[in-house]
């Protein structure tokens, strides 16, 4: 076990890590649901590889998200057992797949802020988080990599494909503010050394995106409403929205039906 | 001489297949094929030094992308650590036709294997 | 096999070939490789892209009713491999179109010819995946049978196809494996398991026993494909050896074959077993099989509705490279 985990609240320290878990695993859903529909055989095995990276990343994150939590439990409990409330990705990972080009906004969009949190978690005063991270992280640069290259292939491509990715963009933006809210979970985290505040990762991941999205020939979007940031809160409080039951009607299912069973 | 590459495009209205009713027409024939990506051939490095070794093809739009689909393609086993993607157009191969006198005159050179040369064993190992 | 009904010339008497036809049956028979380039009897060529794409087709149409529960799989694990496996099978539809490119046809082309009708994907999968444990006989039974087709074709006459193969199989060897293994949680679980287990061997067996294709006793094209080395074994040969192999891990796993004839026939060494109902067979070919609607239409409004993306990144890279500075010739 890491070596902040004795000092700081447990509570938040797993509710911290389930939002990192529950986040690779929904998007690894998402993207897992692509298998066998892609638009491009390249690109069927290019997705798999990366929902395969994402299920993987989850597993340890919650499978430590357990430890920490002290009740017996594996990662698969938490996956499997628990209902939509009690999940902690943001909304973003839970909109539909859409149209490849949502789905690519998505990713991009999500990459940039996942790469700058996994190197900021490299320096985590938790050795196990830093562990996880320093493994993933090498998985999504390259996720960043292709989602950004292709982003900018497809804003600068033909008028249609274009006009695709303006409307992904326009339509996904709105979701992108929660990831930056902080709350009293990361100020625990970001006290403890554990993880840094997600507020501070804003800086550089707009200038990311700025840097993409020009070079996509697409408009950075303006200040508009964002979803999950008042006072009612967002995914990451376990306010979702009605997407992840069906997400989770379907992943747990098996679970659910025969709950004495071993797979 | 060098011959053209080996897998050119096929020239619309044929039927490679034999499998169309009738030959499809022009238009389509340019709808199908005007968005289709080039074909590339992908050579793998593995681990131990060894050198580029073909293992196979696949399409993509230029030669950024194909090394990226060549990763995700060709390396799914940890099979490589560098990769280099040809257009398979830009190919050029020795013809089967001549491979007579390409490969043939070398059998008669047998004096370029070690064991040509027979060495008494008193001298040791050679 | 993924190859099933494969039309091709009859075979030719060697006082009917031409000098040509005679020299390639010879270097055949002395099992050395056709290459791309090389020549080639056109029916050879024919029959070659005929049966490499539907070999192609049949993997990524296969695709589906795999993919079918990788949302529902029961745990990460099984999720994660259920994941490997059905991308494997889309990076053999890979390996196998690059193979019939380079008999001169584009992989467009033929994908264009699947969505059209015009050729054909294995019988097989247009049967449904209706619980867990179908997906262990999928692994165990599917790819069972295709394995057995498919190491011989390892050493089959067309160089691309043979190399196609041999990463194939060398890839393959786990997949058999991984369903095996989720027929033994299922077959040692709870009663409702059990029931998924024996569920799922009653609906696979005899489209499993379907894919090695009609007795091909009479038939014509096989004997001229087999001249060719482009098939090794017969259809028979190949089912009697799946029954036989296949019977005892049935047995291992405490399930019943579906099939009240099936016998241990000591002289032949081998079972006796039920044909398949060879009328459904012809029936699921056409196009009536419980799947077909779902499976053609899948790739299908994959392929309209990732029209706009494979344009749009050509375009780009046309772009580009007219943007870049002309490289030095």
């Amino acid at each position: 076990m890491g070596a902040a985990v004795e000092t700081v609240d447990r509570t938040a320290f797993v509710e911290w890590l389930e939002r990192v878990g529950d986040s690779a695993l929904i998007l690894g859903h998402r993207v897992s649901e692509w298998c066998g529909h892609s638009p491009v055989l390249e690109e069927d095995i290019a997705l798999a590889n990366q929902a395969l990276d994402l299920i993987g990343q989850c597993s340890l994150w919650l499978e430590y998200a357990a430890e920490v939590e002290g009740k017996g439990q594996t990662a698969d409990h938490l996956a499997y057992r628990r209902d939509a409330s009690a999940f902690r990705n943001p909304l973003l990972l839970e909109r539909p797949n859409g149209d490849f080009g949502h789905t690519l906004m998505r990713q991009f969009l999500f990459d940039a802020f996942h790469i700058k949190l996994l190197r900021a978690l490299k320096d985590s005063a938790d050795v196990r988080v830093a562990e996880i991270a320093a493994k993933a992280e090498k998985e999504v640069a390259y996720h960043l990599e292709r989602s950004a290259d292709l982003v900018v292939r497809l804003g600068d491509g033909t008028a249609t494909s274009h006009a695709r990715m303006a409307a992904a963009l326009k339509a996904l933006w709105p979701y992108t503010g929660e990831l930056f809210a902080d709350d009293a979970v990361d100020r625990a985290m970001a006290e403890a050394g554990i993880a840094p505040l997600p507020s501070s990762l804003r800086a550089a991941w707009e200038a990311t995106v700025k840097l993409v999205l020009a070079e996509a020939t697409l408009a950075m979007p303006g200040e508009v409403w964002q979803h999950g940031v008042g006072r009612t809160g967002g995914g990451k409080q376990g306010v979702h929205s009605e997407h992840l039951g069906y997400i989770l009607a379907e992943m747990q299912f098996l679970q659910r039906a025969y709950p004495d069973a071993t797979w | 001489m060098p011959k053209k590459p080996p897998r050119a495009r096929p020239s619309p209205p044929n039927d490679p297949a034999g499998l169309r009713a009738r030959p499809i027409t022009f238009q389509l024939w340019e709808k199908l094929m005007s968005s289709e990506w080039p074909l590339w051939e992908v050579f793998i490095r593995g681990q131990h030094g060894l050198n580029h070794r073909h293992v196979g093809s696949l399409h993509a739009p230029d030669a950024e992308m194909a090394i990226r689909n060549a990763r995700d393609v060709y390396t799914r086993r940890s099979e490589g650590v560098s990769i280099w993607v040809v257009k398979s157009n830009d190919v050029t191969a020795s013809s089967p036709s001549d491979k007579g006198p390409l490969f043939d005159p070398s059998n008669s050179k047998v004096y370029r294997h070690p064991t040509f040369f027979d060495i008494p064993e008193e001298v040791g190992h050679m | 096999m993924y190859a099933q009904l494969v039309k091709s010339e009859g075979a030719k008497s060697r006082e009917e070939m031409l000098p040509e036809e005679i020299a390639f049956q010879d270097r055949i028979d002395r099992g050395e490789k056709i290459e791309p380039k090389e020549w080639m009897p056109e029916g050879y060529r024919k029959t070659l892209i005929r049966q490499i794409g539907q070999h192609a087709h049949s993997e990524i149409v296969g695709q589906l009713p795999e993919a079918n529960w990788i949302t529902r799989a029961p745990t990460l694990e099984r999720k994660a491999i259920l994941l490997a496996k059905v991308q494997d099978e889309a990076g053999h539809g890979l390996y196998l179109y690059s193979a019939a490119e380079t008999l001169g046809v584009s992989r467009d082309e033929v994908i264009h010819l699947l969505h059209t009708g015009k050729m054909k994907y294995s019988s097989i999968f247009n049967y449904p995946t209706l619980n867990w444990a179908d997906i262990g006989a999928v692994g165990w039974l599917v790819d069972g049978a295709a394995i057995m087709n498919q190491v011989p074709l390892q050493r089959t006459s067309y160089g691309p196809y043979s190399r196609a193969m041999i990463r194939i199989c060398k890839e393959e060897s786990f997949h058999q494996r991984q369903g095996y293994d989720i027929m033994m949680k299922m077959a040692a679980g709870t009663p409702e398991q059990k029931a998924m287990a024996q569920d799922a061997l009653n609906r696979f067996w005899y489209p499993s026993l379907m894919m090695f294709g009609p007795s091909d006793k009479d038939s014509v094209h096989s004997a001229q494909s087999m001249a060719w080395k482009i098939k090794i074994n017969t259809n028979d040969e190949l089912r009697q050896k799946f029954v036989d192999q296949t019977v005892p891990q049935a047995k291992y796993l405490g399930l019943s074959v579906p099939d009240e004839n099936l016998a241990w026939n000591e002289d032949k060494g081998g079972y006796d077993f039920s044909e398949p109902d060879w009328s459904e067979f012809f029936e699921v070919i056409a196009g009536n099989g419980p799947c077909n609607e779902e499976r053609l239409g899948a790739r299908v409004k994959a392929w309209e509705d990732g029209a706009w993306f494979r344009e749009g990144l050509m375009a780009h890279a046309e772009k580009a490279a007219a943007r870049a500075p002309v490289a030095a010739e």
